[in-house]
């Protein structure tokens, strides 16, 4: 059984539209609808899709720094709403840290290096001054800083620097899970490298848990055992990385991996065919009936726009869409070899 | 072969501050052919933007200014036309797509306010007649229902419609040469592939030449015909896109395209380039990437390499390449 360090269940945000002078509420912004995951102890678990998917509002509930609609997030098995204050401060928040995507406004820039790391032993632990010296320094060595850079302030630092300050800081309690909300798409392309090797690094040394925030499909491949596609709110999809990336199920994860695929010039016109979905994301505030990704769906049938898929286990997949909730579609993908199901190949 | 269309050589483009003179661009030279699609990858501060504004003459003067060099465009030299006359280039013959939709139009003015200036402008056409060619700007660039689109406020559009409203001015005057300053890094991957598709097809329509802007390699294979790999203000290889991916020489572009974590395959570990850009103040005497190149030698850090051309179309500045 595998080691569930985190999970959350049917969790729902819904942030209200308020109109006129009195402040009605007139309708709810559907952020996040429904979603269930779980993050195992040592591993990553990333939550993909475009802007708009609640991605980050369901960060934000793990996070506490929102309170959930509906729902509930089991952290070792404790339902966290169960948690009083008390518990809260020293069970649950220290233990799960987060990185911000912006490294240049995560930081306050009037601290110094040495002070933006020490903040959460000072504000958690009853640690000497001379221990917290010695754990920042140490700090910044594991994620490759030199100690006498501890008295500089962060403008002094390149983008990926400061993504390593950040990183050091969300370590600086020993927290058990860390959600890294864009971890690397504000570092240019050859600093990326080096954060993700040492994001992934750190996670063996530390048996650390990732819960990532990511638009980049690649990314995310390369970060993540368990991944989620979100689309308005929503999980379509959801398994093991492996298998979700070598047989994607859903018609939207096939069009988001065909969009990141690299192909080059001469496959172009050949075998690989790009799928290009028309029109954008509807609104959270009113999104369509039936399945909600029917509107700009390309296998988009008749019962898509009625009646709202179910989810349906499939190999170490969960996927909700009605292509699947034919039982002989089902066991014909399941026999079928991997790499068969519609996934464009490219050259490596 | 296709006729040149745009010629750049050797061009300078420094910025003075109090500081010292950051040379932003240093030695630039390519071309581009009529109709075709020509890349500038590199990572930030590298000087792709610098490149797009001193072809269309926007520099912050007098802190930014084009010191050296020439930019031939269909025969004549940009660098040395007056403002004047390079006001009637700009828009007309050469434009310009922004990266950031959301930054680039003005909230104040309707989409087809907006359009309709450059047409204006550069075609003199009584407004019924604007009205038609901006209609015609925004079908080009399938934005539907443009009859009653071209009467909403930015605020009204998404940024991938948004996106096209750009690409719509940029194109209303039917230029020769578009400048895509990272078109699609703003937009969302599904959106982005839309963007990358119409683009294509406005080029096959109507014969643009495009210099696509980009960090993205990704990118790069989809849409561009021929490429150039910038560091530190200098081209450091020149090739068609095929090349570039399938036999790239320069260690910089291998190491670069190495570091891109791939879709198609899991890697266990990224490989990465050690430490960071040099500053633009305080170049090192040698080659620009040898304080972080693998394989750097002696001659690396004291002289500039050469460009070398290897084969038809490639070329590389590198001393470990001849």
């Amino acid at each position: 059984m595998a080691d569930v360090l985190l999970e959350g269940r049917d969790l729902k945000k819904y942030y209200p539209v308020t109109k006129g002078l009195l402040q009605r509420t007139v309708g709810w912004v559907r952020a996040v609808d429904g979603i269930s995951f779980a993050v195992e102890r040592g591993k990553t678990l990333s939550l993909v899709g475009e802007s708009g998917a609640g991605k980050t509002t369901a960060a934000k509930q793990i996070l506490l720094l929102e309170k959930l609609t509906s729902g509930s997030i089991f952290f070792e098995g404790n339902d966290i709403y169960k948690f009083s204050s008390s518990q809260l401060k020293t069970m649950y928040r220290p233990r799960v840290q987060s990185v911000q995507q912006n490294p240049w406004s995560s930081m306050n820039p009037r601290m110094r290096v040495r002070d933006i790391v020490a903040e959460p032993l000072v504000v958690n632990t009853k640690k000497s001054k001379d221990e917290i010296r010695s754990r920042v320094l140490e700090l910044l060595e594991q994620v490759g800083l030199s100690p006498n850079q501890a008295d500089y302030y962060p403008h002094e630092f390149s983008g990926g620097q400061r993504q390593r300050i950040a990183v050091a800081r969300a370590l600086a309690l020993n927290p058990s899970l860390v959600v890294l909300d864009e971890p690397v798409s504000a570092l240019d392309v050859s600093i990326r490298a080096q954060i993700m090797n040492l994001l992934k690094d750190l996670q063996k040394q530390y048996n650390l848990s990732y819960l990532v925030i990511a638009h980049n499909l690649a990314t995310v491949r390369f970060m993540s055992h368990t991944v989620a596609i979100m689309y308005l709110g929503q999980i379509v999809e959801y398994g093991e990385a492996e298998a979700l990336f070598e047989r994607p199920l859903h018609p939207y994860t096939r069009a988001l991996i065909s969009a990141s695929l690299l192909t080059l010039p001469e496959d172009q016109d050949q075998e690989v065919k790009q799928i290009i979905l028309s029109g954008e994301m509807p609104s959270p505030l009113n999104p369509p009936h039936g399945c909600r990704f029917h509107t700009r769906c390309v296998e988009a049938m008749d019962i898509c726009s009625k009646v709202v898929p179910e989810v349906k286990v499939i190999g170490k997949q969960r996927v909700k869409c009605h292509i699947y909730s034919d039982p002989s579609v089902q066991s014909a993908i399941s026999s079928e070899h991997p790499d068969s199901a519609g996934r464009p190949r490219a050259d490596d | 072969m296709s006729e040149i269309l745009l010629q750049i050589e050797d061009l300078h483009t420094s910025f003075f501050t109090r500081a010292g003179e950051f040379k932003a661009i240093d030695g630039l030279s390519f071309h581009v052919n009529e109709g075709e699609t020509f890349g500038l990858v590199g990572e930030s501060a590298c000087g792709k933007t610098v490149t797009g504004l001193s072809i269309l003459r926007l520099l912050p003067e007098p802190a930014g200014m084009i010191v050296g060099g020439k930019i031939i465009l269909d025969g004549t030299n940009l660098v040395e036309l007056s403002k004047k006359e390079m006001r009637a280039y700009r828009g007309k013959m050469i434009s310009m797509i922004l990266q950031d939709p959301m930054t680039s139009l003005n909230p104040v003015y309707t989409v087809g306010d907006q359009i309709g200036e450059s047409v204006r402008l550069h075609q003199g056409l009584r407004d019924d007649k604007v009205e038609d060619e901006v209609i015609s700007a925004l079908r080009l660039l399938r934005i539907p229902a443009p009859e009653m689109r071209l009467r909403d406020y930015p605020f009204q559009m998404s940024g991938g419609m948004r996106q096209r409203v750009v690409g719509s001015i940029a194109m209303s005057c039917r230029p020769r040469l578009l400048i895509a300053d990272e078109p699609t890094t703003a937009l969302d991957a599904t959106i982005q592939a839309q963007y990358i598709a119409l683009l294509k097809d406005i080029q096959k329509q109507t014969d643009v030449a495009i210099i696509f802007i980009t960090h993205d390699f990704g990118v790069v294979a989809n849409i561009c015909h021929r490429v150039a790999v910038m560091y530190a203000g200098k081209i450091v290889e020149t090739a068609a896109t095929s090349t570039i991916f399938k036999a790239p020489r320069h260690p910089y572009t291998i190491a670069l395209i190495r570091s891109v974590p791939r879709l198609d395959r899991k890697d266990d570990r990224l490989y990465s380039i050690e430490g960071q850009p040099p500053s633009l103040l305080n170049l090192p005497p040698g080659c620009r990437f040898a304080p972080r190149c693998p394989d750097v030698e002696e001659v690396c850090r004291k002289q500039q390499p050469p460009v070398v051309e290897i084969s038809d179309g490639h070329s590389v500045s590198c001393w470990k390449v001849k």
